[in-house]
C-alpha cells in the first residue's frame, strides 16, 4: 500500500502550511467574536473564490492515520448525482479514540461518517468509490453483510429519533433483531446495563414501559445512544448529537462520551468548536469536500498547520 | 322587466360604482396631496364603492326570492271564494298547484271551475308587480347605496379594512353553505324515517331477520302484510363490504408499501398514475365488469369444483368492489407511510435492521393508526357503494354468511324501493328513508373515528 507514500507527501505539505501558520490560541465562542472582529480590522475578508481554489489546491495537512486503527479509508470519493460532495479523504479512526469532524455546513461531514455503515447505500443518487476497511476486511465488498456492518459501527443522528415505542423496547430492538439474547432475562440485561451505560438508567428505570417519544430531547439523545451500545458496536458514529439540545443535556452527553470512549472508537460531527476540543483526542477539518488537516486536537486549535483551518476555528467563517 | 335584464343592469352599475368610486379617491386624493395622503390605494375605494352600490340590491333580492312567492300566494288564495278558501291544508295546496299551472299556461283538467282562471289571472298580475317593484327597489337601492359611498369618500376612509371584511363575511358564507346543505339533507332523510318508524317499530326494522317491502294494494293479496326487518340487509352489505376489505386492504397495504419504500422514481411515475385511473374508472363500469365478466367466471370456476355459486354471488360484487376501493386504501396508506419521519427508518436501518424489518418492526407500527384510519374510511366507502351491487349483487334479502349465495345490500334495496312508479307515503317508499338514515349515521361514526384516529396520528409527528 502506498500509505508511506501519502503519508510524506501530506508531512511535504503540512510543512508548507505550518510555516505560515499564525498559531492562534484555543478560544472560547463569546472570545471569538471579538477575535474576529480585531482580524476583520487588520485584513479583509477571504473571497469566497478564494477559498475555493485555495481547498482545491490542499493536500490534507496533519497525519491522517491512527495507530491502532479500527477503520481505515483511503482515497474515498461521494458524489450525489452530479455533485461531487467528498474528494480524496483518507482517514483512519483508532481504537478508542474519540475524532471530531468539523467544517462548515454542508462540506461533507455527514457524508463521510455515512459512508463507514453504507447509510449511504439508502440514497438512490449517492455513489461511492474508495477503500474502506474495518479490521482489514472491505466494507464495500460485495460480501460484506451490510446489516451486521451497521450493528458493528453504530449511529446516532442529529435529531434524537426514538421508534415511538416504549423505552424498554427501544433499548431490545437491535438486541432483538440481531438474535443477542437467548431469553427475556439475558435481554432485560442488555437493556439495564446499555441504559446505565448511556447514564439514563436512574431517570427511567420506573417506567421503561412508558414511550420513549416521551422523554425530554437530551433523554430521547441518551436513549437513542443507549439503543445503539446494546447492539456492542465498535464503532460509534455521532452525526451532531448535541445540537438540537439545550447546554445541560448537552453537557451530559459529552460526559458520556468522555466515558464511551475507553471502549469504542467514536466520530463525531459537531459544529461547536469547543464540544470538540472537550471530547476529542483527534480533529479533522472537512472543507468542501476535502479532508484540509486532522491532527491532535489541541495542535488543530492552538496552531492549525492550514490557513483554512485556521480561518474556520478563530472563527473568521463557516 | 325580466330577471336577467334587472341583473344585467345591477352588474352594470356595480361596475359603475367601481369606477366612478375609484375616480372620485382619485381626485379626492389629488386635492390633498397625492394617492399617498389616502389610506387605501384608490381600487379599494372603488370596491368599497361597487360593494355599496350591489350588496343592498343583493341582500334584497335573496329576501325577495324568499318570500314574494308566499305573499302572493297568499293575496290569491284571500281573494278565492269562502268554500275554497275553507278547504283543508292538503286540497287548498293542490288548488294553489293547479292556479300556478293555469297561470304557466299549462293544461289543466278541464273540469276545473271558472273561479280558478280569475285567480291565475291575478295570480299573474300580481307576480308581474312583484317584479316590477323587486326591480325599481333594487335600482334604487344602488343609487342610494353608491351615494353614500361618494358622500363618505374621504382620505381617511378605511376602505381596505372595509373590503377585506365584507370579503371575509362572503367566503365565511360560503364555507357554511356545505354545512347548511347537509343539515337540510339529514332533516329531510330524518324527517322521512320518522314517518316510516311512525308504521313501523325501530325495533322491527333494526332486528327483524326477515325483508320483503311489499305493501299490498288490495287487502287479500297473497303475502300483503310487508316485513321490514333489515337485518338481512346489514348482514348482506356487511358480508360484501368484508369481502371487499379482504382484498382491497392486503392489496392495497402491500402496493403502498411497495411504492413508498421500495419503488425506484421510474416504477412510480408509472404505477402512480395507473392507479389513479383504477380510481377514476366508473363505478357503472365496474358493475359490468363485476356482473358480466367476474360473477360468470367465478360460477364456471365453482362448477368445476363441483360448488353451487349464484350468478349474482356475494363474492364477485365483493371482490370486485374490493379492486375499486385498492386505489383508495393504496393513496391513503401511501400518505401516512411516507408521513413516517425518514428519521425513523435511519435509526433502524443504523442498528442493523434490514429494509424488510425496518417495515415491519417501524414504519408500519408507526404508521399503523393512519393506515386503520384509511381502512375505515374505506368501508365506509364499501358500505355506501351502490352501482356496483346493483348490477351484481342481487335483490334475494338472504340472511346467510356464504359468499357464494347472493345477497342484498343496504343501499340496493334503498335504489329498488324508489325506482319507478312509487306512492310517497307508503311505508315501502318511506323504508327506503330509514335505509338511508341508518347507512348515513354508519357511515358518518366511522368517518369521524377515522379522521379521529389519522389526527392523532399525525399530531404524533407535528
Ligand atoms: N441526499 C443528498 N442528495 C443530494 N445531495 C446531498 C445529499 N446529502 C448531502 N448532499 C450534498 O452533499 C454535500 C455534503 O453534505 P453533508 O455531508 O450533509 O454536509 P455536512 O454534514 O458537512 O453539513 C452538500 O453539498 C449537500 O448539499
Ligand atoms: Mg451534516
Amino acid at each position: 500500500m502506498a500509505k508511506a507514500a501519502i503519508m510524506a507527501r501530506s508531512a511535504t505539505a503540512g510543512d508548507g502550511a505550518l510555516a505560515d501558520a499564525g498559531g492562534p490560541a484555543l478560544r472560547d465562542d463569546k472570545d471569538n467574536s471579538s477575535n474576529m472582529n480585531r482580524r476583520e480590522a487588520r485584513q479583509p475578508r477571504i473571497a469566497i473564490a478564494d477559498l475555493a481554489r485555495e481547498a482545491e489546491a490542499a493536500q490534507t495537512v496533519g497525519d491522517f492515520t491512527a495507530t491502532d486503527p479500527v477503520i481505515t479509508v483511503r482515497g474515498c470519493n461521494v458524489w450525489y448525482g452530479e455533485t461531487h460532495a467528498l474528494r480524496d479523504i483518507n482517514l483512519d479512526i483508532g481504537r478508542n479514540e474519540v475524532i471530531a469532524l468539523i467544517g462548515p455546513s454542508g462540506c461533507g461531514k455527514s457524508t463521510f461518517i455515512r459512508c463507514l455503515n453504507r447509510m449511504n447505500d439508502t440514497i438512490e443518487t449517492a455513489r461511492v468509490s474508495g477503500e474502506f476497511r474495518m479490521h482489514g476486511e472491505d466494507i464495500y465488498d460485495r460480501k460484506t453483510d451490510v446489516v451486521l456492518l451497521r450493528a458493528r459501527v453504530g449511529m446516532v443522528f442529529q435529531k434524537p429519533n426514538p421508534f415511538p415505542k416504549s423505552i424498554y423496547e427501544n433499548v431490545a430492538y437491535g438486541p432483538r433483531l440481531h438474535g443477542l439474547a437467548a431469553n427475556r432475562a439475558e435481554l432485560d440485561e442488555i437493556v439495564h446495563s446499555s441504559l446505565r451505560r448511556a447514564g439514563l438508567w436512574d431517570e427511567v428505570k420506573d417506567r421503561l414501559e412508558e414511550p420513549g417519544t416521551g422523554l425530554s430531547g437530551g433523554q430521547q439523545q441518551r436513549l437513542c445512544i443507549a439503543r445503539t451500545i446494546a447492539v456492542s458496536p465498535e464503532v460509534i458514529l455521532m452525526d451532531e448529537p448535541c445540537s438540537a439540545l439545550d447546554p445541560i443535556a448537552t453537557a451530559r452527553i459529552e460526559d458520556l462520551i468522555d466515558e464511551l470512549s475507553q471502549n469504542y472508537a467514536i466520530a463525531i460531527v459537531t459544529h461547536s468548536m469547543q464540544q470538540a476540543a472537550r471530547v476529542s483526542r483527534r480533529t479533522a477539518y472537512f472543507h468542501l469536500g476535502r479532508l484540509v488537516e486532522v491532527d491532535a486536537t489541541d495542535k488543530v486549535f492552538t496552531n492549525p498547520g492550514h490557513k483554512l483551518t485556521e480561518d474556520y476555528v478563530t472563527g473568521r467563517f463557516g | 322587466m325580466q330577471f336577467e335584464t334587472l341583473l344585467l343592469i345591477l352588474v352594470a352599475m356595480t361596475v359603475a360604482s367601481f369606477v366612478l368610486g375609484r375616480q372620485r379617491a382619485v381626485a379626492v386624493a389629488g386635492r390633498c396631496g397625492g394617492i399617498r395622503a389616502l389610506h387605501s390605494l384608490p381600487k379599494y375605494y372603488g370596491y368599497y364603492a361597487a360593494i355599496c352600490c350591489a350588496l343592498p340590491g343583493l341582500a334584497l333580492l335573496l329576501l325577495w326570492l324568499g318570500l314574494a312567492d308566499r305573499v302572493v300566494v297568499e293575496r290569491v288564495v284571500d281573494s278565492l271564494p269562502a268554500e275554497l278558501r275553507e278547504l283543508p291544508e292538503a286540497q287548498r295546496s293542490l288548488l294553489v298547484n293547479d292556479i300556478k299551472n293555469i297561470a304557466a299556461g299549462q293544461f289543466v283538467d278541464p273540469g276545473k271551475r271558472e273561479e280558478l282562471a280569475v285567480a291565475a289571472e291575478l295570480y299573474l298580475s300580481l307576480k308581474d308587480s312583484s317584479r316590477r317593484i323587486l326591480s325599481g327597489l333594487i335600482v334604487l337601492l344602488g343609487f342610494v347605496g353608491f351615494g353614500w359611498s361618494w358622500l363618505r369618500l374621504r382620505p381617511e376612509l378605511r376602505a381596505r379594512n372595509r373590503v377585506e371584511s365584507v370579503a371575509r363575511i362572503g367566503l365565511a358564507l360560503a364555507s357554511t353553505l356545505a354545512i347548511f346543505t347537509t343539515i337540510g339533507i339529514v332533516a329531510s332523510v330524518l324527517f322521512e324515517a320518522l314517518r316510516f318508524f311512525d308504521r313501523i317499530p325501530v325495533s322491527e326494522f333494526l332486528f327483524g331477520l326477515t325483508w320483503s317491502p311489499q305493501t299490498a294494494l288490495r287487502a287479500d293479496q297473497v303475502g300483503s302484510s310487508g316485513a321490514f326487518g333489515a337485518v338481512p340487509l346489514f348482514a348482506g352489505t356487511a358480508l360484501i363490504s368484508l369481502i371487499a376489505m379482504t382484498v382491497a386492504l392486503p392489496i392495497g397495504l402491500m402496493t403502498a408499501i411497495y411504492l413508498s419504500e421500495y419503488a425506484s422514481r421510474r416504477v412510480r411515475a408509472w404505477v402512480k398514475p395507473a392507479l389513479e385511473v383504477l380510481a377514476g374508472v366508473p363505478t357503472v363500469v365496474y358493475g359490468y365488469f363485476a356482473a358480466l365478466t367476474v360473477a360468470p367466471l367465478l360460477r364456471g370456476f365453482g362448477q368445476s369444483l363441483g360448488l353451487d355459486v349464484a350468478s349474482e354471488s356475494a363474492l364477485g360484487a365483493g371482490l370486485v368492489m374490493g379492486i375499486m376501493i385498492i386505489p383508495f386504501v393504496s393513496s391513503l396508506s401511501d400518505d401516512v407511510i411516507n408521513a413516517v419521519p425518514q428519521a425513523m427508518r435511519d435509526g433502524s436501518l443504523g442498528l442493523g435492521a434490514t429494509h424488510s424489518e425496518t417495515i415491519k418492526r417501524v414504519v408500519i407500527p408507526a404508521a399503523l393508526p393512519g393506515i386503520v384510519g384509511g381502512a375505515l374510511l374505506a368501508v365506509s366507502r364499501a358500505i355506501g357503494e351502490t352501482m356496483i351491487v346493483v348490477m351484481a349483487a342481487g335483490l334475494a334479502a338472504n340472511l346467510t354468511v356464504n359468499p357464494l349465495e347472493a345477497v342484498t345490500t343496504v343501499t340496493v334495496q334503498i335504489v329498488t324501493l324508489l325506482v319507478g312508479d312509487q306512492e310517497f307515503d307508503s311505508a315501502k317508499t318511506l323504508a327506503a328513508f330509514a335505509l338511508g338514515l341508518v347507512l348515513f349515521v354508519v357511515t358518518l361514526l366511522l368517518n369521524i373515528i377515522a379522521l379521529q384516529v389519522v389526527r392523532r396520528y399525525r399530531e404524533q409527528y407535528e
